[in-house]
C-alpha cells in the first residue's frame, strides 16, 4: 500500500511538472496578450519531433539545447506575422487562428514526419532504474524529467523576479501602454514572450517525447488539459499554473489507482444499488475509469463558480 | 441568400461529377483492405498491408487467378467504426467485391453489420467480408453471418489454449487481467475468468483492468496496481500500441512476473521487451514459431523473401497469406468472383497452410478450425528474429485442430442465391 | 442582403429553383460515392448553419457543438432501436426531429450555464462540456455504446406511403428535404426580433441591454436554437450512417465545423453552406488523390483567417456593387493574370510537399512517386528545383500581379472617375 502510494506520489509529480512546464508558457502568453495560445500543445509536439531528428543527427544532450531554441524561434515568426495581424479583429479571430495553426502544425508534422509513432527513445545514459523500493523501480529518466523541470520553474522564478527583462515583462502584463511610453518595444516583448513560452512547450515535448510517445496526435493528448490546468489555475498567474499543474498531475495518477466505485460507497452506507438500472453504468465505473474525465469536470465547475481560476486576477 | 449563392451552390455540388468518372482497369482483382493507416495503430495497418501485398505478389507470380492478377487496394479507418463505413461505401463505388480487416473487433462489428445489410439491400452489389485478426468471438455467435469469414482463431479458443498453459503452471496463485476497454478486451476477460475457474479453481483473480483503447501512453499506474495486488501471473489481450507500452511500463518499473499474451510479439514489442522478457513472455497464435527452424522449407523461403523486401517489417500474422490463398482458390474453384459462389466455394474449404497444418473453413458459423499454438519470447537459437532486435519466439506447446474446436451457437441464415 | 427586398415572387422563384435542382441531382450523378458524398453535405450545410447562428451572428465562439449533433444523433438511434415495431414506433423522416429536440433539450441544459459569459470564458466552457461528453462516452456505455458506438437499422422504422429507405436515394431525398426545411427556419430565425438581437448582442452587447434586451437571455435562446439545429443535422446523421460512436461528439467534429463554417464566410448567412459544400467535398474527394488533403485544408483555412476574413462569401459578395453597376467584365483580364500565377505557385508548394510526404513516408528504397499525372524520381534534383522555382517565382510574381488586380477591382467596384481617390 505504500508502495502505491509513494510510486504514485512520485508519478503524479512528475507529470505535473511536466504539465507546469507547458502551462507556464501558455498562462505567461495569454497574461500578456489576452491570447489563448490554441496551439501550444503543438509547439510541444514540434519539440519532441524535432528532438527525435536531432538525435539522429547530433545525439540526445544536444538535441535537448537546440530543439526547444528551435521551438522558440518558430513561435517568435508565428507572433510577428501571424498573431500580430490577427490581433486588430478581435479576440475570437486570434482564437481561431491559434487553433487553425495548431491543425495545420499537426498536419505538417504528419506530412514531413509520417503518421506512425516515432521510436524516440530514452537515451542510453539515462536508460537504468534509479532506484528499487520493495518490487517497484524508479527510472532515471523520470528523474532527469524531474529535475529539467524543476529547474525550469527556479529559473523562470529568478528570471522574472530578479532581472531587469523579467521586472519589464511583469510590467507589461499589467501595463503594456505604460511600458510603451516609456521607451520599450512592447511589440518585441511580446515576441520575446510568445517565444519563450514556446521554447517552453518544445522543451516540455523534448523530455516528454521518449516517455509519452512521439505521434501525431501527442498535442490532442496534452492540449486539452494543459487548457484546464491554466484556467483553474487563473489566466495570467504562474503560481496559479504551478499549483493547478501539481493538482491536476497528482489527482490523475491517484484515480487510476483506485478501484471503487459508486456501489461501493452505497454498500458501504447499507444502500443497495441495481446492477440491472439504466443508471447502472454509473454505479459501476470505477474511478479509475473516470480519471480521464475528472479534470474536465473540475473545468467546469470552476468556471461556473470562479471564472477567474484559483489565482487568478481577470477573466479575459 | 441570392441568386449568386444558389448558382455557387450548384457549382460546387458539380464537383462530385469527379469522383463518378473515376475509372479502374478491368484486368485485376480488387481485394480492399480496410485498416488503420494513420492514428495509434498505423504501424499495425501498415505491416499487415504489406504482408497482404507481398502475399498477393506470390499468387501472381504463379500466375494470379482466373488469368487476372490480384491488386490490394488500401482505405484507411484509423480503427475508427464510422470511417469504416464510409471507406466501405468507396469499396462499393470502386466495384471491389472482397474485403479484408482485422483491426480492432470494434471495427468488425461495424463491417459486419453493414456488409450484411448492403447483401440485403442491394443484391446487384454484394461484398464479401474477411475477418482476418478481429477475434471477438461473438462475430461467429451470435452475430454471424453468411458473408462473413474469419481466418483466426477466436479469442475463446485461444484463451482455451493459453488457459490449459496456465494450469500446468503450479506457481500461479494470483492472477491479474488487463485489457482494452471494448467488445474484444472484454470477451478475453470473460473467457479467461470462465476458463480458469473451471481449470484451476484455486487460481485468485487479483485484478480485472480495462483502460481506454490505444489512448494510454504510460501505463505505469497501471503496472504500480498489477505490483500493488501481488499477482503472479498477468493475462492481457492487448495490441498494437497498447502492448508496445504496456510492455515497455512492465519493463521500466522491474515487474518480473510471466505475461500470458495474445500479440506480444513484433510490431515494436518484441524490441520493447527486449532481454527482460525472455522466457517469461508468452504468446498463443494461430501458427508456429519461426525457431529454431520454420515448420516447412516453404515457409522459410516466404519469410526470407519478405525480409529482403522490407527489412523492417515482418511475417507475425502467417494468417494473411492463408486467407488470401483460401480466397484465391476458392475463385478459381467457383470460376467467378460472384460474391455467392466464392462464398459457397470458400465454406467447408480445406487448406494446407505454409507451415503444413490442415486447417478447414467450419460451414456451420465460417470459423476456420485450426491447430493452436504457444510460443514464449527468448533469445537461444533465434533465426529469424523480430523487429531486428535479436530477439524472437520459440514454439513450446501444440494444441491439435481436433482439440482446439470449439462449438459454436451460430444460427447462420443462408441466402437463396 | 438584397433578398429582404425582393418580391415575394422571385423569393419563391428562387425556392422553387433549389427544390428542382435538388431533385434532379441524383439523376445526374447516380454512382454510389456522389449520393454518398451529397448525403454527408447535405448534413454538413445543416451544421455549418446552426454553428453560424452562434458564431456569426451571435458572436460566441464555441468548440462544442459537436455534443448537441451528436446527442441528438445517439437519441435518435436509440429512439429508432427501442421504439421500432412498437406503438410508439418513428417513422424515419420525423427522426430528425427526435434528434432536433434532444439537441434543443442539451442545449437548454448546457446553455444554462454557458451563457452567463460571452467571449473566451464562453469557448473554454464549450471546450470543457465537448471533453466531457467525449471522455465520457466510454464511460456511459449503455447510452453511448462503448468502443463499438450504437447502430441501427432505418430500415426497421415505421414505414410511411411504402418507404423503407433501404436505398441511399431516398435517403438522399429525406436529406435535401431537411435541409431546405432547416435552412429556410434557420433563415426565419434569423429575421426575428430575437434573431436580430442576437446581432446587436454580437456587436455592442452593453448597449443591447440598454435597448431593453437581456444578453444573457438572447445568447440562451440562440444557443438553444443552434442546439436544435444542430440535433437535426445528427438525426439526419443516425439515418445516413445507421452507426454513431463517441467521435460524432467529439472535438474534431466540432473544429471541423468551426473550419467550414469560417472558411465560408461567418458574415452571410450563405457562407456557411458554402463553406460545407467545400469543405465536405475536399474532405470526401481530395483523400483519395493525396494522403496530406488535411494539411492543404488547413493551409486554406490559415490562409482564409489572415488574409480573406470575410470568407468565400465575402469575396464573392465584395463584387456585387460592380456587378450591379455592369463593370464586371473588367475583372476578367487581371484575374486571370492573377489566376495563373498564382496556380503556379500553388502547383509548386503542392509539388514539394508531396514530395517531402512521400521521401518520408515511402518503403525503404522506393523513390518513384506519381505526382501530377507524371512519374518522378525523388532522389534526383529536376523535380525539386523545378516545383521551388515554380513555387518561389509563383509567389513573387504573385506580389506583382495581386496590386493589378486590386487596383482592377477598386476601378470596377468604384467606378473610373472614384477609382483614383
Amino acid at each position: 500500500m505504500f508502495e502505491l502510494v509513494f510510486f504514485s506520489l512520485l508519478n503524479g509529480l512528475v507529470f505535473g511538472m511536466l504539465l507546469f512546464m507547458l502551462s507556464s508558457g501558455l498562462t505567461l502568453i495569454f497574461g500578456m496578450m489576452g491570447v489563448l495560445n490554441f496551439a501550444h500543445a503543438a509547439f510541444y509536439m514540434l519539440g519532441a519531433y524535432f528532438a527525435y531528428t536531432l538525435t539522429g543527427y547530433l545525439g540526445f544532450w544536444p538535441a535537448l539545447v537546440i530543439a526547444p531554441l528551435l521551438v522558440g524561434v518558430v513561435g517568435a515568426l508565428v507572433e510577428r506575422h501571424g498573431l500580430r495581424r490577427v490581433h486588430r479583429f478581435g479576440h475570437v479571430a486570434e482564437l481561431i487562428f491559434t487553433f487553425g495553426l495548431a491543425v495545420l502544425i499537426e498536419e505538417i508534422v504528419q506530412a514531413v514526419w509520417g503518421r506512425a509513432a516515432k521510436s524516440y527513445e530514452v537515451p542510453e545514459l539515462l536508460d537504468f532504474p534509479l532506484f528499487r523500493l520493495f518490487s517497484t523501480s524508479f527510472p532515471a529518466f523520470k528523474a532527469f524529467m524531474l529535475l529539467v523541470s524543476v529547474g525550469i520553474f527556479v529559473l523562470l522564478f529568478l528570471v522574472l523576479t530578479r532581472t531587469r527583462a523579467g521586472l519589464i515583462i511583469q510590467a507589461s502584463l499589467t501595463h503594456p501602454s505604460m511600458v510603451g511610453m516609456l521607451g520599450h518595444n512592447v511589440p518585441r516583448v511580446f515576441m520575446a514572450v510568445f517565444g519563450l513560452g514556446s521554447a517552453l512547450a518544445g522543451l516540455a515535448g523534448v523530455i516528454a517525447g521518449p516517455v509519452l510517445g512521439t505521434f501525431p496526435g501527442m498535442a490532442q493528448v496534452l492540449g486539452s488539459i494543459v487548457f484546464v490546468v491554466v484556467v483553474i489555475g487563473g489566466l495570467g498567474s504562474l503560481t496559479g499554473a504551478f499549483v493547478a499543474s501539481l493538482l491536476i498531475g497528482i489527482l490523475q495518477t491517484f484515480a487510476v489507482a483506485l478501484n471503487y466505485t459508486l456501489t461501493d460507497l452505497a454498500t458501504a452506507l447499507g444502500i443497495g444499488l441495481s446492477a440491472q438500472s439504466a443508471f447502472a453504468d454509473l454505479w459501476t465505473v470505477t474511478i479509475a475509469q473516470i480519471a480521464p474525465i475528472m479534470p474536465y469536470l473540475l473545468l467546469i465547475l470552476v468556471l461556473i463558480v470562479r471564472p477567474m481560476g484559483l489565482f487568478g486576477t481577470r477573466e479575459t | 441568400m441570392t441568386r449568386r449563392h444558389l448558382l455557387l451552390t450548384v457549382l460546387s455540388l458539380l464537383f462530385v461529377v469527379v469522383p463518378a468518372g473515376v475509372s479502374h482497369a478491368q484486368d485485376t482483382i480488387k481485394i480492399g483492405y480496410i485498416d488503420p493507416l494513420s492514428g495509434a495503430f498505423a504501424a499495425t495497418g501498415e505491416n499487415g498491408l504489406n504482408q497482404f501485398k507481398f502475399a498477393a505478389e506470390q499468387i501472381n507470380k504463379a500466375g494470379g487467378v482466373l488469368g487476372k492478377k490480384l491488386e490490394i487496394v488500401p482505405f484507411d479507418n484509423k480503427v475508427s467504426p464510422q470511417e469504416s463505413l464510409v471507406q466501405l461505401k468507396k469499396v462499393i463505388s470502386e466495384g471491389i467485391h472482397f474485403v479484408f480487416q482485422g483491426n480492432s473487433s470494434g471495427v468488425a462489428h461495424a463491417i459486419s453489420d453493414a456488409v450484411r445489410k448492403n447483401n440485403e439491400r442491394n443484391p446487384k452489389e454484394r461484398i464479401l467480408y474477411l475477418n482476418y485478426s478481429a477475434v471477438d468471438p461473438s462475430l461467429t455467435e451470435d452475430k454471424c453471418h453468411f458473408w462473413h469469414f474469419r481466418f483466426d482463431a477466436n479469442a475463446d479458443m485461444k484463451m482455451a489454449a493459453l488457459t490449459d498453459v496456465i494450469k500446468q503452471n503450479k506457481k500461479i496463485k494470483k492472477l491479474y487481467i488487463i485489457g482494452q476497454d471494448y467488445s474484444f478486451g472484454h470477451a478475453v476477460a470473460d473467457a479467461a475468468v470462465k476458463m480458469l475457474a473451471e481449470k484451476r479453481p484455486d487460481i485468485k483473480i487479483v485484478g480485472n483492468e480495462f483502460h481506454p483503447i490505444g489512448k494510454v501512453k504510460d501505463f505505469t499506474p497501471y503496472v504500480q496496481k498489477i505490483i500493488a495486488s501481488g499477482a503472479d501471473a498477468v493475462i492481457t489481450g492487448n495490441w498494437g500500441a497498447d502492448m508496445v507500452n504496456l510492455a515497455r511500463g512492465a519493463n521500466e518499473s522491474g515487474l518480473k512476473v510471466p505475461f500470458y499474451t495474445y500479440y506480444a510479439a513484433s510490431d515494436g514489442n518484441t524490441a520493447a521487451i527486449g532481454a527482460g522478457g525472455v522466457d517469461r513472455i508468452r504468446l498463443v497464435g494461430e501458427s508456429p514459431a519461426f525457431n529454431p527452424e520454420p515448420a516447412t522449407k516453404e515457409m522459410a523461403a516466404y519469410i526470407t523473401a519478405y525480409k529482403k523486401l522490407y527489412p523492417n517489417g515482418d511475417v507475425n500474422q502467417p494468417r494473411i497469406q492463408t486467407g488470401l490463398q483460401m480466397l484465391a482458390n476458392a475463385i478459381t474453384r467457383a470460376k467467378t468472383t460472384d460474391v455467392y459462389k466464392v462464398a459457397l466455394a470458400l465454406e467447408g474449404m480445406e487448406y494446407t497452410t505454409l507451415s503444413g497444418d490442415h486447417v478447414v473453413m467450419r460451414r456451420s458459423d465460417h470459423q476456420l478450425q485450426m491447430p493452436i499454438y504457444i510460443s514464449v519470447h527468448s533469445n537461444k537459437n533465434i533465426k529469424f528474429d523480430f523487429d531486428n532486435s535479436g530477439f524472437g519466439l520459440v514454439t513450446e506447446s501444440k494444441v491439435e485442430r481436433d482439440k482446439a474446436t470449439l462449438p459454436t451457437t451460430c444460427r447462420m441464415e443462408r441466402p437463396a442465391a | 442582403m438584397s433578398i429582404v427586398a425582393a418580391p415575394a415572387a422571385r423569393r419563391w422563384g428562387l425556392c422553387l429553383a433549389v427544390v428542382v435542382v435538388l431533385v434532379a441531382l441524383p439523376h445526374l450523378f447516380g454512382s454510389p460515392i456522389a449520393i454518398a458524398v451529397m448525403n454527408k453535405m447535405g448534413i454538413a450545410i445543416i451544421f455549418a448553419l446552426s454553428y453560424n447562428m452562434m458564431l456569426g451572428q451571435g458572436g460566441m465562439l464555441s468548440f462544442g457543438h459537436a455534443v448537441y449533433f451528436g446527442l441528438g444523433g445517439f437519441i435518435a438511434m436509440h429512439a429508432l432501436n427501442r421504439l421500432a415495431g412498437g406503438p410508439w414506433a418513428p417513422p424515419v423522416p420525423l427522426l430528425p426531429l427526435v434528434g432536433g429536440l434532444a439537441g434543443l433539450g442539451f442545449g437548454a441544459l448546457f446553455g444554462s450555464f454557458s451563457t452567463t459569459r460571452a467571449g473566451t470564458v464562453f469557448a473554454m466552457i464549450s471546450l470543457g462540456i465537448v471533453e466531457l461528453v467525449a471522455s465520457s462516452s466510454l464511460i456511459l456505455k449503455g447510452f453511448f455504446g462503448g468502443e463499438e458506438g450504437i447502430s441501427g437499422n432505418r430500415t426497421k422504422g415505421l414505414v410511411l406511403w411504402g418507404i423503407r429507405f433501404a436505398s441511399d436515394v431516398q435517403v438522399y431525398y429525406l436529406i435535401a428535404f431537411w435541409t431546405v426545411v432547416a435552412t429556410g427556419l434557420m433563415y426565419a430565425f434569423s429575421r426575428t426580433p430575437v434573431g436580430r438581437m442576437a446581432n446587436a448582442v454580437r456587436d455592442n452587447p452593453e448597449r443591447a441591454e440598454f435597448v431593453g434586451y437581456s444578453q444573457r437571455w438572447v445568447r440562451f435562446v440562440s444557443f438553444c436554437a443552434a442546439g436544435f439545429f444542430a440535433g437535426i443535422a445528427g438525426g439526419l446523421f443516425a439515418v445516413n450512417y445507421e452507426i454513431l460512436t463517441e467521435e460524432a461528439v467529439g472535438l474534431a467534429r466540432s473544429g471541423n465545423v468551426l473550419l467550414m463554417t469560417y472558411i465560408g464566410g461567418i458574415g452571410y448567412f450563405g457562407g456557411p453552406i458554402i463553406g460545407a459544400v467545400i469543405f465536405t467535398f475536399l474532405e470526401s474527394m481530395l483523400s483519395d488523390y493525396t494522403p496530406i488533403w488535411l494539411l492543404y485544408l488547413g493551409i486554406l483555412f490559415l490562409a482564409t483567417v489572415l488574409f480573406v476574413p470575410t470568407g468565400f462569401a465575402g469575396v464573392l459578395m465584395m463584387h456585387e456593387p460592380a456587378r450591379r453597376a455592369g463593370r464586371l467584365h473588367r475583372l476578367a483580364l487581371p484575374y486571370l493574370a492573377a489566376a495563373v500565377v498564382g496556380l503556379c505557385a500553388a502547383v509548386g508548394i503542392i509539388g514539394l510537399l508531396e514530395m517531402v510526404h512521400f521521401w518520408s513516408a515511402a518503403a525503404v528504397g522506393r523513390t518513384r512517386m506519381r505526382l501530377f499525372w507524371t512519374m518522378l524520381d525523388i532522389k534526383s534534383v529536376a523535380p525539386w528545383l523545378v516545383f521551388g522555382v515554380l513555387a518561389v517565382g509563383g509567389a513573387l510574381a504573385l506580389r506583382r500581379v495581386a496590386p493589378r488586380a486590386a487596383a482592377a477591382w477598386n476601378e470596377a467596384t468604384y467606378g473610373r472617375e472614384d477609382a483614383a481617390r
